[in-house]
């Protein structure tokens, strides 16, 4: 099991701010090991967020996305305490989903 | 959204299903994968091919697309970029980076009071341009920096 994001949402005025970390080899299956051999690709497809029970991110994630990847987005229109959902799917199908309260 | 079609696909078409589909070409992908990874777009091998399988060949410039990225990145493994748009309606951001051996990094569907503002951190092969590609209004609009990178992030 994958290790729990780390979710802040933060409201600054009427925009919240939310930023996702979430804890994931990322692997591009471009890279090889000390052996020599191809470490098979493994990494986050698809992520979205909720918030308040509505969908504000639907995201499609690639290879080129980091390690341990770091997403922010802004929002309009939540309020302190409205509940924050993330989930993300890897490409073998592991899922996690973690969420915050927006602060 | 069309959350409808998001349902019918995830209900009906088993992955496998609908890869063969795709593979045989009996689907448009642009269609097709709407909801689903959008494999012809995040595995193309160039800027060109992954702009081709979002549906947006050939985007304008524009200025009102803000790509806020380092000039110079130490680590490749890990660029901040930013991504903000002003033009109005936008709902979708994509983000590449021209030589990696697959460009497309990642693209966001913005509803329900989401800003047109990503930002992600991203790994880069070498010395490259970033492009971000914002939808409007069903057009399609780009913005391009150059970052240089003096070690690399892939294949390490």
């Amino acid at each position: 099991m994958a290790d729990p994001m780390k979710i802040r949402a933060q409201l600054k005025g009427d925009v919240a701010e939310i930023r996702i970390l979430m804890g994931h080899p990322m692997e591009t299956g471009q890279r090889k090991d000390a052996a020599g051999a191809t470490v098979p690709a493994h990494f986050i497809q698809s992520m979205t967020v909720d918030v308040a029970g509505k969908r504000v991110i639907d995201g499609q994630i690639g290879t080129s996305v980091s390690r341990n990847p770091v997403f922010g987005f802004k929002m309009k229109g939540a309020k302190a305490g409205d509940k924050v959902v993330v989930n993300w799917v890897d490409n073998k199908g592991e899922k996690r989903s973690d969420e915050a309260a927006v602060a | 959204m069309n959350t409808t079609r998001r349902t019918v696909l995830k209900g009906a078409t088993a992955s496998g299903v609908l890869a063969g589909l795709i593979a045989a070409g009996a689907l448009r992908p642009t269609q097709v994968m709407a909801a689903e990874w959008n494999k012809t777009a995040f595995e193309a091998k160039d800027t060109a091919g992954a702009l081709k399988g979002l549906g947006a060949a050939a985007p304008a410039e524009s200025k009102d697309l803000i790509l806020k990225v380092p000039d110079i990145a130490e680590n490749g493994a890990v660029v901040p970029v930013d991504v903000i748009s002003n033009i109005p309606k936008t709902t979708s951001i994509a983000i590449m980076v021209d030589k990696n051996p697959q460009p497309l990094c990642a693209q966001f569907d913005f509803a329900n009071g989401a800003l047109a503002e990503a930002s992600a951190r991203l790994k880069m092969g070498q010395t490259s341009l970033v492009k971000a590609v914002a939808k409007a209004d069903g057009k399609f609009y780009t913005t391009q920096k150059e970052v240089k990178v003096t070690v690399g992030g892939c294949g390490g």
